[in-house]
């Protein structure tokens, strides 16, 4: 299983000089597996870059949305796939009470948001449910389950035979925890993270940030590298960078992070087209 | 780090979140009328403290603590609202309930039940909240 993130920004694109380390996009990552097939997770600015790189030939992909809130969506109308007849392109993501993911998706891709609407595509496409499932993927087999972040919002854990990830972009297992973290049943997002190879965490706040911004759905750089400690994972990719933190401050930041908690496990912040090879 | 208890759902550990930060007393249960939590006030009208006891199973609860209908309970008030909510998937509450704890102190309280259920329509749970009079 390769991963290969291209976009790690959070909340809002980022681009520029002082982000060229990291990245501007925003969310967005590729999982190829060992046949070829592949699996993107969520639809942010990066995905536009990301359908231009896949290979010719490729028939079927699969998007995963964790939420639709704008960052992790905003490129979907910019997904090349979606305008070629030969593609067959699977969207998975939440619904909510009361709208299916289909309409829910239509408020974006529709006027006076998008000029194009959704039934209009031409590829062939599918949508599917995820809220709390299992299903395959190819090689792949993925758990979806909801995790704490304001709407409907899964996290995703994604198998093969020989590797393991957990997806958890937007995530604040603390809120209303004043133990965090000590007890893994009372943990959202536990046992999707549990003794992964690589887990893509929420990190986009410092300590001293999070007051002002508790319960907006985000992690600290302390609480992931803590949640990682508490799930047993093998290497945390901190993600979801702040749009307001430039390269040196946010390596900064996490290397102040890393110097507290002290993880026994590798940590390296998620950057555009830096790939993990699980494997 | 492994576990022995699968993880709760977001929404169970949500509701938990919240019951902790109420005044009032909350008390979070399973499917299986399992109490899985509850907060520091009803750890007051329980007389005991989560922390000691973990999850409490009914037999457990039956032990704690007793409930039975206050003389001047009316018929409405013989159904059990955590039966209801769990059996019957609605909100129930029952206006005069005499609790007794262990330690034999008897509160006067009325108590509300609703089940949690997931975007699914899956019952994942209920929540008891007890009101205790305190005056004449």
């Amino acid at each position: 299983m390769k991963v290969t993130p291209y976009g790690v920004r959070g909340s809002l694109a980022a681009p520029g000089p002082f982000t060229a380390r990291y990245g501007g996009n925003t969310s967005c990552v590729r999982v190829t597996g060992p046949d070829g097939t592949v699996l993107i997770l969520d639809a942010g600015t990066g995905i536009r870059t990301l359908g231009h790189e896949l290979p010719r030939g490729l028939s079927r992909v699969d998007v995963l949305l964790t939420h639709l809130h704008m960052d992790h969506i905003i490129g979907l109308g910019f997904f090349g796939p979606l305008y070629s007849s030969a593609m067959e392109v699977h969207i998975w993501g939440p619904a909510s009470a009361t709208l299916s993911l289909e309409a829910r998706l239509r408020r974006y891709l529709a006027p006076p948001l998008f000029p194009v609407l959704l039934r209009d595509l031409p590829c062939r496409l599918e949508l599917h449910h995820t809220g709390r499932s299992r299903f395959s993927i190819g090689p792949f087999r993925v758990r979806a389950a909801r995790i704490c972040h304001p709407g409907p919002t899964v996290g995703y854990r994604i198998e093969t035979e020989t590797a393991s990830l957990a997806y958890l972009p937007d995530h604040e297992p603390v809120l209303g925890a004043p133990r965090f973290p000590v007890d893994p049943e009372w943990t959202s997002g536990f046992e999707l993270a549990q003794d992964v190879d690589l887990l893509l965490h929420d990190a986009q706040y410092t300590r001293e940030e999070y007051p002002h911004h508790a319960g907006w759905g985000h992690s600290t750089m302390h609480d992931a590298l803590a949640f990682g400690r508490l799930a047993g994972v093998r290497h945390l990719a901190p993600f979801h960078h702040d749009p307001g933190r430039d390269d040196d401050a946010l390596e900064k930041a996490l290397d102040a992070a890393v110097a507290d908690i002290k993880p026994d496990f590798r940590v390296t912040p998620a950057a555009e087209g830096r790939s993990f090879d699980l494997d | 780090m492994s576990t022995k208890t699968p993880q709760q759902s977001v929404e169970m550990i949500l509701v938990r979140q919240l019951a902790s930060y109420l005044f009032v007393p909350v008390i979070v249960f399973d499917t299986t009328g399992t109490a899985v939590f509850y907060n520091e006030p009803a750890e007051r009208i329980l007389g005991v403290r989560f922390e000691e006891t973990g999850r409490i199973d009914p037999e457990e609860a039956d032990r704690l603590v007793e409930l039975s209908d206050d003389p001047g309970a009316g018929p409405e008030d013989s159904e059990h609202p955590l039966v209801v909510a769990l059996q019957q998937r609605r909100p129930a509450h029952a206006r005069r309930w005499l609790l007794r704890r262990a330690d034999r102190v008897r509160l006067q309280v009325e108590a509300t039940a609703f089940p949690i259920i997931d975007h699914e329509e899956r019952l994942l749970g209920a929540v008891a909240m007890f009101w205790e009079h305190r005056g004449p």
